[in-house]
């Protein structure tokens, strides 16, 4: 029977020239025609602008390693990547985790992993989805654009990587382990949220840095301490104005924490403000991630389901693999209902694909509903324009603000559930009816404000002339408190990168201190 | 045209450091739960990959995390079925809600995952506090030996294992085949265009026949070009085939006095004891087995399971061990066909009288049969000292002192924590570089 199948799908294709591939099986010929294929319908159909593409060929344990050092092709060593590696790999053995199809980085050229275990309908969809889609929002979303510096983040963990193995050998491994333990505690208190971070330096730049940093390691001369400080001319009053100027300059108060303790810690080596720094880096570099994953998803999603229904539309895939193709597509897009128990959360793949389609529909065939919810482009025809425009200029938060259609709210049938930790019971705030749309779409929009959810902690004071306490301030959002194990444990890593005494002080909204916490010798 | 790039080929242990590093990290819980499990595992089993559990400690990774069940929240759920405004919906018991769920769920999973150790990592800490010499460990930790052993010919190889014989053998064959032309025809053609040319006043016939000649060594040369003496398809390389080092069958006895004396702490470190040397065994030998024989006052043979977690009432005859032990190598294993290993772990008691019969049984029998006889004498820490000197001790200490003292195969020793298990083998270790 299979043997006959196979014979008839040959010599069907012999009778239809334009397919690109057929059967599950891949090279790199076939890999390559459809590559091409799929960027003319990319290029030429939807406009996109991407970044070059690199495409590799990489096994199921490479995948795993790959996901283990965050996705990035070059990673510094630490044991956390060697925990995360083991507890991915018993999920994958047994049968609990799939592995992701495919992995893209954001870099210059756009690196995108192809699992060889693909099948060449999974390899279209994978260079479609990552090479084509999540490559074109990289280049274009403004937070990327602002945020990241796709050219310069491979140079760069090249860099780190090197850096961190020659401090290992330099300092011992227990002392660079310390330094990155502590970094990583702070990762997420280590992004500028509102400022925007300097651009990476340039190579040269900090070739020069790290030469000056030498110097100063061959010249050091230990006699300079011995000498005895000069008396006249200073006086107590001299002091307290020193110490005024140096707190102003300290910037306070600092919501990037790690961003402060590299600055200005009393006790760390210019080697170990490095190491914070390439951390401090790295975060930076995927917190727009992290704020776009709906859209970043949503983008990429559509885009291959565009790209695969054009190619099968104009006879260059057969119904075979195009089924194969939604099958894992409809998979990815599956959004279980709350009391499903498969249900875990809003699935970012299934809401920005669904916002995109919807935005299509508005766009070519709008209700009246939605000239009264979008007036500016409801039935304007031109779809590809208004996506592009959507793609570049929003993140998560701002897209469902703006683009959530009430239809949609219908479609999913989203609602909004009150959780007040004091009461025994959830309150329905808004269903998905006149009066709920507004609230849904504004809730939904918080919700996905990575800014907004994350614990609120800055340095408010550092007593420089008594203690040199380091004073944090952590202010409430609706008396969300954080995991008191977790925060001493993460309070003790600043102590240590700090070198003196730590303070943390909860404050609600309204200036009422919820609690107060120390790390101390 | 996009850039492809294979890296399948590429090293796949990217994260190797890593997991060392995470190993070194969650060292002391390893090593406790190696112990957990060479306490209840089977003594072949130490031998092998294992599964260990991984307590977070020591290996969590602290943030500012949000609490769940705190403060006030709002969550968007998808697929609403009859909730209108204003519902009120009972919280599931347990606290936290449904969007809750996923954070405390992880907080459990972190603590019983499992870590496969490799039995190179297993060993590593299994060894740890046997306080074993490194040539030992490496000795312990080596796989079956292998001896290359000529296996025909390979056309890949080093340049050292080329054959030559049979490579211009292929030369030969192929020269043949493709008519290489031979130097003396070159030589003879040269000869007669010499002879020829060497006329004073050549006629035009002998100038024609000269051209042909020319071209045909010409000819000649360029086919002798092209089809080389010798070619790279021609080469072959001895082949060598890696080959076990054959070795003979063990049998290892392992005696243990089970009686009320011998509480938990003496029976996990006898246990000890019989792993390091089955290890040991399973090195040097294709095929060993395990005879456990526990006694009272009477002694028997049982399976590992009751030999390590039954007891039993009764008083204390070793002999009774030794003459089983005696009647199962005549049945089963005769020592032309086995190497007979014997160890035994006692905590010293035994019968007033029966100490000097044991001696006997030995000096006369056992010991000619045995290739080595390992005994521990299991006391307590605090006794340790007490006993320090090896001239006094319990009536059974002071009989075996005898026959060690008449055979060199014969090792005793006093253990009171695994330190002190090595000494005891140490005879038999290091007889093996030699080897």
């Amino acid at each position: 029977m299979k043997a006959t199948g196979w014979q008839r799908t040959t010599s069907e294709g012999a009778t239809r020239p334009g397919l690109l591939f057929e059967g599950s099986d891949w090279n790199f010929k076939t890999l390559s025609r459809t590559y091409d294929a799929i960027e003319a319908v990319a290029l030429e159909d939807l406009h996109l602008d991407v970044y070059p593409n690199q495409m590799e060929i990489i096994s199921s344990e490479q995948m795993l390693d790959a996901y283990s050092s965050i996705g990035m092709p070059l990673m510094y060593r630490h044991w956390s990547f060697g925990k995360h590696f083991v507890q991915e790999q018993q999920l994958y053995r047994k049968g609990r985790m799939g592995l992701a199809y495919e992995l893209v980085i954001n870099s210059d050229p756009c690196i995108s992993y192809l699992m060889e275990e693909n099948t060449m309908a999974m390899q279209a969809l994978v260079t479609a989805h990552a090479a084509f889609g999540h490559n074109h929002f990289f280049k274009n979303n403004y937070l990327f654009r602002q945020w990241t510096d796709a050219a310069a983040i491979l140079d760069y963990m090249e860099f780190a990587k090197a850096y961190i193995a020659r401090c290992e050998e330099k300092h011992g491994l227990a002392a660079v382990e310390e330094i990155l333990d502590a970094a990583h505690a702070l990762m997420e208190q280590a992004v500028f949220r509102y400022r925007r971070p300097p651009r990476l330096s340039s190579l040269k730049e900090r070739e020069r840095i790290r030469d000056r940093l030498d110097y100063e390691e061959r010249v050091f001369s230990d006699l300079w301490r011995t000498l005895p400080p000069s008396k006249d001319g200073r006086d107590a009053g001299d002091d307290e104005r020193d110490a005024q100027e140096r707190k102003k300059k300290l910037n306070l108060p600092e919501e990037n924490l790690l961003y402060f303790l590299e600055k200005n810690s009393l006790v760390l080596e210019a080697w170990q403000r490095e190491i914070l720094r390439i951390v401090r880096v790295i975060a930076q570099y995927f917190y727009p991630q992290r704020q776009t994953k709906v859209m970043n998803e949503g983008c990429a999603t559509f885009v291959h389901y565009t790209i695969m229904n054009t190619l099968f539309d104009r006879g260059r895939i057969n119904e075979g693999a195009m089924l194969e193709i939604l099958q894992s597509h409809s998979n990815v897009v599956f959004q279980p209902s709350f009391d499903d128990p498969r249900f875990s959360s809003l699935n970012p793949y299934a809401l920005g694909f669904a916002m995109m389609q919807d935005i299509q529909r508005i766009c070519t065939d709008p209700t009246s509903e939605d000239r009264d919810w979008f007036p500016d482009i409801a039935g304007n025809g031109d779809w590809r324009a208004t996506l592009l425009d959507a793609w570049a200029n929003h993140r998560d938060e701002s897209f469902v603000l703006q683009y959530l259609s009430p239809a949609l709210m219908r479609k999913f049938r989203l609602f909004v559930l009150a959780d007040d930790a004091k009461e025994s019971h959830y309150r329905v705030a808004s269903i998905h009816d006149e009066r709920g749309y507004n609230k849904i779409r504004a809730a939904l929009a918080r919700s996905l404000d990575v800014g907004a959810n994350r614990p609120d902690i800055q340095v408010i004071d550092v007593d420089l002339l008594g203690d040199r306490q380091l004073r944090l301030q952590h202010t409430l959002q609706d008396g969300v408190v954080l995991v008191e194990s977790s925060r001493d444990a993460t309070l003790r890593h600043i102590r240590r990168l700090w070198g003196y005494d730590v303070s943390l002080v909860g404050v609600d909204q309204a200036g009422v201190m919820a609690y107060e916490t120390s790390a101390t010798e | 045209m996009p850039n492809f790039i294979d890296r399948r080929l590429n090293p796949k242990d990217k994260s190797l450091g890593n997991r060392q590093r995470f190993l070194g990290r969650a060292r002391e819980e390893l090593k406790r739960a190696v112990n957990e499990q060479i306490k209840a595992g089977k003594i072949a089993d130490v031998d092998g990959q294992h599964a260990v559990p991984v307590p977070v400690r020591g290996t969590g990774e602290p943030s500012f995390r949000v609490a769940g069940g705190s403060g006030r929240r709002e969550h968007v759920l998808p697929g609403n079925k009859e909730f209108s405004a204003g519902d009120r919906v009972p919280k599931p018991s347990g606290g936290s809600g449904n969007s809750d769920r996923g954070s405390a769920g992880r907080d459990e999973t972190e603590d019983d995952f499992r870590f496969a150790l490799s039995r190179e990592e297993f060993l590593d800490l299994f060894f740890e506090d046997l306080e074993l010499p490194d040539l030992v460990k490496l000795d312990l930790k080596e796989v079956v030996s292998f001896r290359p052993r000529r296996a025909g010919y390979a056309v890949t190889g080093a340049p050292t294992n080329i054959n030559v014989g049979r490579s211009m053998r292929n030369s030969f064959g192929r020269r043949l085949a493709l008519r290489r032309p031979k130097q003396a025809e070159l030589d003879a053609i040269a000869a007669e265009i010499d002879a020829l040319g060497a006329k004073p006043d050549p006629d035009p016939e002998t100038a024609k026949r000269i051209e042909t000649l020319r071209v045909e060594l010409d000819k000649l040369a360029r086919r002798r070009k092209l089809v080389g003496y010798v070619d790279p398809v021609d080469i072959r390389f001895n082949r060598f085939e890696p080959q076990p080092i054959p070795s003979a069958n063990a049998v290892m006895f392992c005696l243990m006095d089970v009686s009320a004396s011998m509480g938990e702490r003496e029976k996990d470190l006898a246990k000890r004891f019989f792993v390091l040397l089955h290890l040991f065994l399973k090195r040097r030998y294709e095929r060993t087995d395990v005879v456990f024989i526990r006694h009272t006052h009477e002694a028997r043979e049982v399976d590992e399971e009751t030999f390590f977690y039954s007891t039993q009432s009764g008083g204390t005859v070793v002999s009774t061990a030794l003459g089983e032990m005696r009647r199962i190598i005549h049945e089963r294993y005769s020592s032309s066909r086995w190497n007979i290993y014997a160890a035994q772990a006692s905590d010293g008691d035994n019968d007033a009288t029966d100490s000097d019969y044991c001696v006997g049984l030995l000096n006369d029998e056992l010991i000619k049969l045995c290739q080595y006889y390992a005994y521990v004498e299991i006391i307590d820490e605090r006794e340790s000292h007490i006993f320090r000197s090896v001239d006094n001790g319990t009536a059974l200490w002071r009989a075996y002192r005898l026959v060690s003292q008449k055979w060199p195969n014969f090792q005793m020793t006093r253990i009171a924590k695994p330190a002190d298990i090595f000494p005891v083998f140490k005879q038999l270790f290091s007889r093996q570089p030699a080897k």
